[in-house]
C-alpha cells in the first residue's frame, strides 16, 4: 500500500477521530452526571474506532495508547469495574491527550510525549496491573530494530474476511530472514475442528534492521482480526532512548502545548471544510434546475419581437428569475450555516472544570442548540461566549454557602440560549447567580473617572459600564478572569461581527448577557445613502432611527463637536460628509438627514443628505486588493454595477471618539 | 535580428503605454486587462493617487492615476484614457494611462540602464529604457511601483491592528 494513498485519508481519519473525542468527552460528562450504560457503549466505540483507525493510517503510538483506554473501558463495559468520578476524570485526561496527539500528527511532530506516557501508566494501573518495566515499554516503542518477535494470532473468523495468513508471512519473509513457529495450543481435537476456522498461532522472528512501520504495514489489513504484538529484540541503540529521555522533558509540555495549539489553529485554517447534508444538496440541484427551465423560457423572447400578446410570459418568466434567484441565493447561504451545538459543545467540560476548581455547583442548561448560524460566525462567537461563561460562574454564580444564605438552592444554574429573532441570532447567557452590584460599579467607575456619580443614572447605563475598556470590579484577580481584560474586548469582538452585546442584570437574581448577531456576514441589509455625489450603505442593522431636524436642534459645543438632543439623551454628531471628505454635500442640518445609529455600544447622529432606498448588500473585501479603511467595513456592488462603501458604524464611532480625544 | 535566436530566452513583452508624451513599458505577464475609462467610487483616507475602487467582475480593486502617482497635472479623462490592471504578487490594481499603444518584443541586452536624468518620473521606478525605432521606451518596474505604497498601506494599517492587539 503506497503512503501517498494514505495520506489522502489521513486528513478524513484525523477529522472523523476529533469528532468522535467530541462524541467520548460528552458522553463521558453524561456519564459524570448519571447517565446510563448505552454512554459507555458510545464512547468504547468511539475509542475503538480512534484505536483502529490510528493503526490502519500509521499512527501506532496512538493505537496502543487508545488501546489502554480501550481495555479499561472494556472492563466497564462488561461490568468488571464500576465507572467512579476517578476513572471518567482519567478518561477525559485521556481525551484531551489524544486532541494533543492528533494536533502533533498534523504538523507531523512525534505522537508521544510525556504526559501520554504518564497517562498511560495511570490507565494501566487503573486496571489494576503494573505498569510494563521500561525495557519492555522501550522494546515495545522502539521504531526500527535489528531484529524483531512477532506474535501474531489470527481469530478464529480470520480466514472468512479473505485475509490468508500464510500471505502475510510471506510479505514478512520479503522484510528479512524469518524464523517462525507455530503454537498449536488452540488446536482443537479432530472431531470438533471446524475447517474453515484458523486455530494457529505463530510467533515470528525477524531477523534484518527493518521499521516497525514495516511490519505493521503487512498487518494493515487484518488489524481487528487478530492478536499482534511487536517487540524488538534487538533496539538499535541510537533510536531506543526516545521514551527514557522523557521524563527530562517534563517541564517542557507548556511550550508543546502551545506548539501543538498553534498547529492545531493553523491546521484548522488551512483545511476548513463543511459538511452539507445531502438533502441541502439536492435542494440546491433541483433549484438550479428550476434556474435552467426558466432561462430557456427566456431564452425564447430572443428570436423575433416581442409582441404584446407575450408580454404575460416574459413578466411571468422575470418574476420566476427573481424568486429562483432569491431562493438560490439562501440555499447557498444555508450551506454555510451550522447548528450552534459545536459551540455549546465545549462548555459542558468547561463549565465542570472551572466550577470544580471554584467549589461551586453550578448546572448547565443549554437550549436551541440545533439553531443554525454562519460558519464565520460560528467559528468567532466562541472565543466571547467562553469569557461570558467564564464571568457567569467566577463572578456571577456564588459559592453554596453564599447561595443558601441568601435562599437560594446550592446549585447555581448557567444558561445558555439560542434562538432566532427576525434576522437576527440571539445568544443570551444567563446565570441566576448575584447579578451586579450596582454600588460596586459605581464607585469603581467614579474611581477611575469615567463618571462624576451614579446620581440619576438607571441601572441599564450602570450594567454598560463594565464594558468599558480596563473595567473590573471583582475583589480578586483569580486566574479566570477579573484581570480587567474583558468585557470590552467581548464586546468588541462581537462588534467586529456586526453584532451587539447588551447586559440585563437583578441584584441577588442574577444577570443575562444578550449577544444579538447578524444571521451572516455575506450579505447584509442596509439603506443606501446619498452624502454628496456619492453613495454609501448603512448597515440596517445599527440603524435606531432617522429625524429630520431643525437647525437650532443641534448645539456647537466647545472644541468643534456637535450635539443634538434625542429621547433625552445628548448625541453627537457625526457628519459623513467630513468624516470620509465628501464634495458637494449638504451642510445645512435642516436640508438633511440625522440618521440615529447604534454602534460599540454607543449612539450617534449620523448626518447624511438623505436616504435613497434599502437594499440587500453582498459584502465584498476592500483588503483582497486594496486595505482596511477607517470607517469603511467592506464595499457592495449597486445594481448599476458602480461600487458603493459600506460605512462601519462602530469604526466611525471610534473615529469619533479619538479626535475628540485628540 | 541576427542574433534573435541567441538571446530569445531572455526576451520578454512590454505593453506600451502614453504618459505626457512619454512612452512607458509595463511587463505584459503583469498586465491582466485593459479596460476603458470608466469613473470609479472614491474612498476616503486614500493617498491622492488612489483615485478610488472599482469593480472587476465582482472584485472590489484599487485604481491609481499614474500621472499623480509621478506628481505629474491631473488632466481630463479623455477617450484614450484607459485602465490597465495589473496583478502583482496575488493582488490587482489599476492604473489610467492617458492611452496604450503598442506591445514590444524587448530582448534583455537590448534594455539600458536609466542614466539619471530629468525625466518626470522617479527613476526608482524605472527598470530601464530601450529604444522602438525613433521612439525612447521607459520600463516601468511595477514590483516597485506597488512597493513604496504598500508600505505606506502597512503603516497605515498598522496602529490600527496594534491598538486591538493591545486590547486583545
Amino acid at each position: 500500500m503506497s503512503n501517498a494513498g494514505l495520506a489522502q485519508f489521513q486528513q478524513v481519519f484525523i477529522e472523523e477521530s476529533l469528532e468522535g473525542l467530541d462524541t467520548m468527552e460528552s458522553s463521558l460528562l453524561a456519564l459524570d452526571e448519571g447517565g446510563d450504560g448505552e454512554l459507555v457503549h458510545t464512547i468504547f466505540r468511539a475509542a475503538h474506532s480512534i484505536k483502529g483507525g490510528a493503526a490502519t493510517f500509521g499512527f501506532p503510538e496512538m493505537s496502543s495508547f487508545t488501546h489502554e483506554a480501550e481495555s479499561l473501558l472494556d472492563e466497564v463495559r462488561s461490568g468488571k469495574r464500576a465507572i467512579d468520578g476517578a476513572i471518567i476524570e482519567l478518561l477525559l485526561r485521556t481525551v484531551d491527550c489524544l486532541r494533543g496527539m492528533f494536533a502533533r500528527a498534523q504538523a507531523g511532530e512525534p505522537l508521544n510525549d510525556a504526559v501520554a506516557e504518564g497517562l498511560r501508566s495511570e490507565l494501566a494501573a487503573a486496571m489494576g496491573r503494573g505498569v510494563p518495566a521500561a525495557s519492555v515499554q522501550a522494546r515495545r516503542t522502539a521504531d526500527q530494530a535489528d531484529a524483531w518477535i512477532i506474535r501474531f494470532r489470527p481469530h478464529a473468523s480470520m480466514l472468512a474476511g479473505g485475509n490468508e495468513p500464510l500471505r502475510l508471512i510471506r510479505e514478512l519473509a520479503g522484510l528479512g530472514e524469518l524464523e517462525v513457529t507455530a503454537s498449536l495450543d488452540q488446536l482443537p481435537s479432530f472431531g470438533v475442528l471446524e475447517p474453515t476456522e484458523c486455530h494457529l498461532g505463530w510467533t515470528i522472528e525477524l531477523k534484518g534492521p527493518v521499521k516497525r512501520a514495516d511490519i505493521t504495514a503487512v498487518f494493515d489489513w487484518v488489524e481487528g482480526e487478530c492478536d499482534l504484538e511487536i517487540e524488538a529484540k534487538h533496539v538499535v541503540a541510537e533510536v531506543a532512548p526516545t521514551p527514557v529521555a522523557a521524563p527530562a522533558a517534563v517541564p517542557a509540555p507548556n511550550v508543546a502545548d502551545a506548539g501543538a495549539a498553534r498547529a492545531q489553529r493553523e491546521a484548522s485554517t488551512e483545511s476548513s471544510s463543511v459538511r452539507v447534508s445531502i438533502d441541502k444538496i439536492d435542494g440546491l440541484i433541483n433549484l438550479v434546475g428550476e434556474l435552467v427551465i426558466t432561462q430557456s423560457m427566456l431564452d425564447t423572447f430572443r428570436e423575433g419581437d416581442i409582441d404584446a400578446s407575450r408580454l404575460a410570459i416574459l413578466e411571468q418568466g422575470l418574476a420566476q428569475l427573481a424568486r429562483h434567484t432569491r431562493e438560490l441565493q439562501e440555499s447557498v447561504m444555508g450551506i454555510r450555516m451550522l447548528p450552534i451545538a459545536s459551540v455549546f459543545n465545549r462548555f459542558p467540560r468547561m463549565v465542570r472544570d472551572i466550577s470544580q476548581k471554584l467549589g461551586k455547583q453550578v448546572k448547565l442548561e443549554l437550549i436551541g442548540e440545533q439553531t443554525e448560524l454562519d460558519k464565520t460566525v460560528l467559528e468567532k462567537i466562541g472565543d466571547p461566549m467562553v469569557h461570558l461563561v467564564r464571568n457567569a460562574i467566577d463572578h456571577g454564580l456564588e459559592t453554596p454557602d453564599k447561595r443558601r444564605a441568601s435562599g437560594k438552592g446550592d446549585t447555581g444554574t448557567l444558561t445558555l440560549q439560542a434562538s432566532h429573532r427576525g434576522g437576527s441570532i440571539v445568544v443570551e447567557v444567563s446565570d441566576d447567580g448575584a447579578g451586579l452590584n450596582r454600588d460596586a460599579i459605581v464607585a469603581k467607575a467614579v474611581q477611575r473617572g469615567l463618571i462624576a456619580s451614579g446620581e440619576g443614572m438607571s441601572d441599564e447605563a450602570v450594567a454598560d459600564l463594565i464594558f468599558q475598556p480596563g473595567f473590573s470590579t471583582a475583589a480578586v484577580t483569580t486566574d479566570l478572569s477579573g484581570r480587567g481584560v474583558g468585557m470590552d474586548v467581548v464586546r468588541r469582538n462581537v462588534g467586529d461581527l456586526g453584532g451587539t452585546v447588551t447586559i440585563r442584570s437583578t441584584q441577588g437574581k442574577g444577570s443575562v448577557f444578550t449577544i444579538t448577531l447578524p444571521l451572516t456576514l455575506a450579505i447584509i441589509d442596509g439603506l443606501t445613502a446619498a452624502v454628496g455625489d456619492e453613495r454609501y450603505i448603512v448597515p440596517l442593522v445599527s440603524i435606531v432611527e432617522s429625524v429630520q431636524l431643525k437647525a437650532e436642534a443641534v448645539r456647537s459645543v466647545a472644541g468643534g463637536g456637535e450635539l443634538f438632543r434625542f429621547r433625552g439623551e445628548y448625541l453627537p454628531v457625526v457628519r459623513l460628509h467630513e468624516a470620509f471628505h465628501c464634495e458637494n454635500a449638504i451642510h445645512a442640518i435642516d436640508e438633511g438627514l440625522m440618521v440615529v445609529v447604534e454602534g460599540d455600544g454607543a449612539r450617534v447622529g449620523l448626518f447624511v443628505d438623505g436616504l435613497i432606498g434599502q437594499q440587500q448588500a453582498v459584502v465584498k473585501s476592500l483588503e483582497a486588493n486594496y486595505r482596511r479603511v477607517q470607517g469603511v467595513s467592506g464595499a457592495t456592488i449597486l445594481a448599476d454595477g458602480s461600487v458603493a462603501l459600506i460605512v462601519d458604524i462602530a469604526g466611525l464611532v471610534r473615529m469619533q471618539g479619538r479626535r475628540k480625544a485628540a | 535580428m541576427s542574433d534573435n535566436t541567441r538571446s530569445e530566452a531572455l526576451q520578454s513583452q512590454y505593453l506600451t503605454v502614453n504618459l505626457a508624451h512619454e512612452e512607458y513599458g509595463i511587463d505584459i505577464l503583469a498586465v491582466r486587462e485593459i479596460r476603458g475609462w470608466t469613473p470609479v467610487t472614491r474612498i476616503p483616507q486614500a493617498p491622492h493617487y488612489v483615485l478610488g475602487v472599482l469593480n472587476l467582475r465582482g472584485a472590489i480593486v484599487p485604481v491609481i492615476d499614474m500621472r499623480l502617482r509621478f506628481g505629474l497635472e491631473r488632466e481630463a479623462h479623455g477617450v484614450t484614457t484607459v485602465t490597465v490592471i495589473i496583478t502583482v504578487a496575488g493582488r490587482n490594481f489599476g492604473v489610467v494611462v492617458d492611452a496604450v499603444s503598442d506591445v514590444l518584443d524587448v530582448t534583455a541586452d537590448a534594455i539600458r540602464p536609466v542614466p539619471d536624468m530629468g525625466t518626470t518620473v522617479d527613476t526608482e521606478y524605472l527598470k530601464g529604457l530601450t529604444s522602438a525605432g525613433e521612439r525612447m521606451v521607459l520600463l516601468l518596474d511595477v514590483d516597485k511601483l506597488l512597493q513604496p505604497q504598500d508600505a505606506q498601506m502597512l503603516e497605515a494599517a498598522l496602529p490600527a491592528v496594534s491598538d486591538v492587539k493591545a486590547v486583545a
